[in-house]
């Protein structure tokens, strides 16, 4: 490997090439099938309606990278989506609403970061204590489903940026905003060198000095503020908060990242790769509700088959290069 | 209690649920009284067994999944699965006349049981494949199933809720036998079953083995492949099992929400009770004691008349609480205390 590739990957890229490939084939083969499937409305469509899920899949990353599982996601978003319905009807300013929602999901994360360091318990535990803490907060809140009349967001869905006949939302921007910010810590920044270091060897990062306390904390943080951002992106769709949204949505998260390439031992993954691992979830369901002859159902097969395809090609992968030891 | 003073592990979850059984003795009127109804035993404990069934089937099992340092969050969707194909047997397969009130179709009492713990068995085998012999991670390999499973389940009732009525089957989930509810005793099958299983056979050595280091296991001679299927077929075992029950109760199956989120309740149930997630070690008593703390404290709270939207606050407090106790940090701040108190005594640890 001593000559300089321009076009040669890695063999570390080899998880998010396949992705790519399979997000790829999985596009042109909607497109072969069926007419307008790839139109810009239908990708632009793509972006917004797995927007929620994206954004929520940033966090996750991070917090798998660590090393680390948070599977508070899913009630963080809906409990969001509750306080700023809850307050925007109680009539509250906007600004207000929007800094104690975003306030609260970060708090929980620094919460739960905390418990997870001081306390050393697993994170597992910790995160489903805070998943049961925000799902009862938000039945406590309202146990039906709160609409929202606020202008601010009943307009908010009109805002976007025409291309083609499609648009550029405001959820999407919000996407691939997250994306960007969570590919710049990830590869640009101190923090994100640490979460790496911290999820490949915690011990060899600890002796080499690095803040693995505040790395880890903050890891917990971050996936509490991106929910947080994508509850408050999800009342624009529903324009309403209610107590069972989002069900299950953590872990569609983690089968993003997982997908994506990230690996659930921690110590490598790509923001970009979950991304894609987050569209190709999205394209399943696209794809059957083009079809419309299979049943909802199926989408959760496809997925489960999905995941199970790209976890054998990395084990491939993996095995192929054999320069990664095995854990375990 | 003489040599070193150690506290066991389970005395922090039994300590827990005295504190809750305490705060019914004095704030709850006739919490403790049983009576004899219709010939068997009546009252809020034994309601508390019987409810606790499914999850403590379930969380049985997967202490020794965790033990061997894996995770099962199959289990749900396997339950829902095993009750789906449950109540479609007792329809003959034929889920045409589903809207009328109940099935004039007696399927044989065996095939409702057996038929779903066959399937049961057959995707725990798929997972213990994919962890030992594929060698993915538990977690991973597992969410594979959770995701899929759910999906399948609803394929086959086709997303309806399915209702029957039979005599037979009914019994598994809502009968009594020796006054006891029959669920319970169930559970306390699988909690023997599995004790017979590795205290009588070396099992339960090899699953702590290949908690603690599985590579060191395997070349050591214990065939770690075929212990890790053991613990994820029990697993599926006693999911579909605890499908069975759940179906049976509720004499019906609702494939998109039964057992959803069960997986988390037992695992819970099982970190309570003090088995570490890390692998390794295990305590079955402990697992029994978490599922019974989680239940009593449902029960409690619907007692008392509080509103079920604070069921879940209640819970992640007690949970917290529960942790915190039994972390390390608190063990050290026990263990010092322990030190100073030995030292005095002049005996060493």
């Amino acid at each position: 490997m001593s000559r300089k590739r321009l076009f040669q990957i890695s063999r570390r890229d080899m998880p998010l090439v396949a992705t790519f490939i399979v997000f790829l084939l999985l596009y042109a083969f909607g497109g072969f099938s069926y007419r307008n499937f790839m139109t810009p409305r239908v990708f632009f469509n793509l972006l917004t309606d797995n927007a929620v899920l994206g954004i929520t899949a940033v966090g996750m990353t991070f917090v798998i990278i660590s090393g680390g599982i948070d599977l508070s996601v899913g009630a963080v978003i809906s409990t969001t989506a509750m306080i700023v319905a809850v307050l925007t009807q109680a009539g509250m300013n906007n600004v207000f609403v929007i800094a104690i929602a975003l306030l609260f999901g970060t708090t929980l994360g620094f919460l739960m970061g905390g418990m997870i360091q001081y306390f050393k318990t697993p994170p597992f535990i910790v995160t489903l204590a805070g998943m049961f803490f925000a799902r009862g907060l938000g039945y406590v809140l309202s146990l039906g489903s709160v609409p929202i009349t606020h202008p601010f967001y009943t307009n908010a869905s009109s805002i976007g940026i025409k291309i083609g006949n499609g648009k550029l939302s405001m959820p999407a921007m919000a996407l691939l905003a997250m994306i960007l910010i969570g590919w710049f810590i990830s590869r640009r920044t101190r923090f994100g060198r640490n979460v790496f270091a911290v999820g490949g060897n915690e011990q060899s990062a600890i002796l080499m000095g690095l803040p693995v306390t505040q790395t880890k904390i903050a890891v917990y943080t971050f996936s509490g503020f991106c929910s947080a951002v994508a509850g408050f992106i999800y009342t624009f769709y529903t324009l309403s908060g209610y107590g069972l949204a989002a069900m299950g949505l953590e872990m569609e998260a983690i089968a993003s990242a997982v997908i994506g390439g990230t690996l659930m031992t921690g110590g490598y993954g790509t923001i970009l790769g979950t991304l894609l691992g987050t569209l190709i979830q999205g394209l399943i369901k696209s794809i059957i509700a083009f079809n419309g002859q299979f049943s909802v159902f199926w989408i959760k097969l496809f997925t489960g088959g999905m995941l199970l395809g790209f976890i054998l090609l990395q084990k491939i992968f993996v095995y192929g290069t054999k320069s990664r030891r095995r854990k375990r | 209690m003489k040599k070193g003073r150690q506290i066991p592990r389970i005395a922090w979850p039994l300590f827990a649920l005295g504190l809750i059984l305490f705060f019914n003795l004095v704030f709850t009127d006739s919490f403790f009284a049983i009576t004899i109804k219709d010939g068997h035993l009546f009252g809020s404990l034994i309601d508390i067994l019987r409810r606790s069934a499914p999850t403590l089937i379930m969380a049985v099992a997967m202490t020794y999944v965790i033990a061997t340092g894996g995770i099962d969050i199959s289990v749900g969707s396997v339950l829902a699965i095993s009750g789906s194909i449950a109540s479609l047997v007792v329809w003959g397969g034929n889920t045409q006349y589903l809207t009328s009130a109940g099935s004039q179709y007696y399927a044989p009492m065996l095939s409702i049981i057996l038929i779903p713990l066959v399937a049961s068995i057959l995707l725990g085998a798929f997972n213990g494949v994919m962890v030992s012999f594929i060698g993915l991670q538990p977690f991973i390999a597992t969410l594979i199933l959770m995701t899929a499973g759910r999906g399948l389940a609803q394929l086959l009732t086709g997303g309806k809720v399915l209702n029957f009525r039979h005599a037979g089957f009914e019994f598994v989930g809502r009968g009594y036998l020796f006054g006891l509810p029959f669920p319970f005793l169930l559970a306390l099958g699988v909690i023997v079953l599995g004790t017979v299983i590795t205290r009588l056979t070396p099992m339960g050595l090899y699953i702590q083995a290949v908690g603690g280091n599985r590579s060191a296991s395997n070349f050591s001679g214990v065939n770690t492949r075929l212990v890790l299927l053991f613990v994820y077929i029990f697993s599926g075992f006693a999911a579909g099992l605890s499908g069975l029950v759940m179906t049976s109760d509720i004499t019906g199956a609702d494939a998109g929400f039964m057992g959803l989120y069960m997986e988390l309740d037992a695992i819970l149930a099982v970190v309570i009770g003090g088995t570490p997630m890390e692998g390794g070690k295990y305590n079955v008593g402990g697992t029994v004691v978490g599922v019974l703390i989680i239940q009593t404290l449902t029960t409690t709270i619907l007692t008392k008349g509080i509103p079920t939207e604070y069921t879940l606050l209640v819970k992640a407090i007690v949970v917290v609480v529960v942790l915190i106790i039994q972390s390390n940090k608190m063990r050290e701040v026990m263990g010092k205390r322990q030190g100073k108190m030995i030292a005095k005594g002049g005996a060493a640890v």
